[in-house]
């Protein structure tokens, strides 16, 4: 919802090289080169420059320009909750 | 008038009884974020609720604090663990918006200024167990805690409390939130410790 | 990276390996140098981190991500650790993790962070405190290539008590230019006054880049994001500046 909120410039933010280490619990390819384009604002860039919130209680990445959701993970014990994007269903993989 | 029994307490509830299960107390008031903190301005805010039916009720700034204020003082709990006692809040009791409000509905997805949103059983909202809050110790609640306005229900865990809310929809489906739709628990009590989907 | 094993049908990610603490150096009053042998070590690129992961009597876990601070050497791996105030896990890492103990490490991690000897242009690498960590990994890198690819270092720091791998940044490398910016106290006699980072302090290194030349920024947000936009403001195309922020 980028439209008339003034946003704060959020220092609390890590990037997309915090995501390495979950996504490697399902992923077997290497995540932080990943490209990506922006569907809200077509901002393109690797997922190691989306801005990502947390890790708790879940992380959010969120495009730098827009902060439009890419992806969400959600550590539950044993499981790992994937979704990609802000609305749409979650994946729960069983990981070691 | 005669004062029965002055100066009795009867047994003193100790923090323990207080703490929900899995829960360890902090004096501090983390901060936990999804995304950008939204910087909203009291003049440019309104709070909506739009029942089942798509009636719209509305109320600017001005028109909340014109609503009955109530003061209360609470303990609070996080799903990431740390539970923090008597925090001091000011709000709105959410029955005062409902006064005028028609609605058949038994659920209600929050939403707020950034896209956050969660869901809730309307029951849970009213009879004195939600507020709109915008004061925090005597304070306007600060933008990294949800100010202007949030969303406070102290019997759920904390990520019910939506920051920055901005309205309420009335349905007659339970709608995962963002973070119910990622793990978390639909309902989110934390004296039954339900914190994530299978719990 | 993690390798999946098939096991009895259900897909097991390897992901954790077990990392025993060898040693451990001071490099100022509250930031130390680990080093790890760690068996099947599969060797890491310079820039990369790994996941550390520390579990308590009652099942709690912790996990943090820290920086390879050099290349690997066969099974033993350096890490550089600030202990953070009231932090969870760097000042256990830092001071209390005995030697000889083990924790568990995931890694390495992240591929796009990460300079290789085979780019042959000019680096700019601008560090903020304990974001020095991955660009000595790889100024060290650099060194053992044997690569005369010229690298610029600005490095930011509080005081001059506060810099880490002096011995890094002192050896006489003739293709390192090693810049230091204190923000808070400088050494006497020194030429620039203490204060944040600004477009003056880059300018200088930023104009012997060529086009293509990759900047890499670590350290806290802030730092980041204030180098990030002035090195755009100097005209540094964004998509060669690499970024890792520390939060």
């Amino acid at each position: 919802m980028a439209d008339d909120i003034a946003r704060l410039d959020d220092m609390a933010h890590l990037d997309g090289n915090a995501l390495a280490g979950p996504l490697s619990e399902i992923l077997s390819v290497e995540a932080t080169t990943a490209w990506w384009r922006c569907p809200q604002c077509a901002r393109s860039g690797t997922l190691a420059q989306l801005h990502v919130y947390g890790p708790e209680p879940g992380l959010t990445a969120r495009c730098p320009g827009c902060a439009h959701v890419a992806l969400r993970l959600v550590r539950e014990g044993e499981y790992l909750w994937l979704s990609m994007g802000g609305s749409s269903g979650a994946f729960r993989f069983r990981t070691a | 008038m005669t004062s029965f029994s002055p100066g009795f307490r009867g047994r003193a509830r100790t923090l323990a009884d207080r703490l929900p299960p899995g829960q360890y107390p902090t004096e501090q008031f983390p901060v936990l974020s999804a995304g950008p903190t939204p910087r909203v301005d009291t003049e440019n805010w309104t709070f909506t609720i739009t029942t089942e039916s798509g009636a719209a009720h509305s109320w600017t700034w001005a028109e909340m604090m014109a609503l009955p204020q109530q003061e209360t003082t609470t303990d609070i709990h996080c799903v990431t663990r740390w539970s923090k006692f008597d925090t001091p809040w000011r709000g709105v009791p959410l029955d005062a918006f409902f006064e005028d409000v028609e609605t058949a509905a038994d659920f209600v997805v929050a939403h707020s200024y950034g896209g956050y949103t969660t869901n809730l059983p309307l029951e849970d909202l009213l009879d004195g167990k939600a507020w709109i809050a915008h004061t925090y110790d005597g304070y306007p609640l600060s933008p990294e805690h949800g100010g202007p306005a949030r969303l406070l229900v102290p019997h759920l865990y904390l990520w019910k409390s939506a920051k920055w809310v901005r309205g309420l929809r009335l349905g007659h489906e339970d709608e995962p939130g963002f973070w119910e739709s990622v793990g978390y628990h639909n309902y989110g009590d934390p004296w039954r410790e339900q914190r994530n989907w299978g719990d | 990276m993690a390798r999946a094993a098939q096991l009895g049908g259900l897909t097991v990610a390897v992901a954790w390996h077990r990392a025993r603490l060898a040693e451990r150096r001071p490099q100022t009053a509250t930031a130390r140098s680990l080093v790890f042998t760690v068996p099947g070590w599969p060797g890491h690129l310079p820039g990369q981190h790994v996941d550390v992961r520390l579990t308590a009597d009652d099942g709690y876990q912790a996990v943090r991500s820290y920086s390879l601070a050099a290349p690997a050497d066969g099974d033993r791996i350096e890490l550089g650790v600030q202990a953070v105030a009231d932090g969870e896990v760097s000042p256990y890492l830092a001071d209390d993790l005995p030697v000889g103990a083990e924790v568990e490490m995931r890694g390495p991690l992240g591929n796009w962070f990460v300079w290789r000897p085979e780019q042959t242009e000019p680096a700019l690498l601008v560090a903020g405190g304990s974001g020095v960590v991955p660009l000595a990994a790889m100024i060290r890198a650099h060194r053992t290539a044997g690569s005369a690819t010229a690298f610029h270092l600005l490095y930011s720091v509080r005081t001059p008590e506060d810099v880490c791998y002096r011995d890094v940044l002192d050896a006489h490398d003739p293709h390192l230019d090693a810049r230091l910016l204190y923000t808070r106290q400088a050494p006497p006699g020194a030429a620039r006054a203490p204060g944040r980072i600004t477009q003056a302090d880059l300018e200088k290194p930023a104009a012997r880049l060529e086009p293509d030349s990759a900047v890499y920024v670590c350290g806290p947000t802030g730092f980041v994001e204030r180098a990030a936009d002035l090195l755009v403001d100097l005209g540094r195309d964004p998509a060669t500046i690499r970024t890792e922020r520390f939060g």
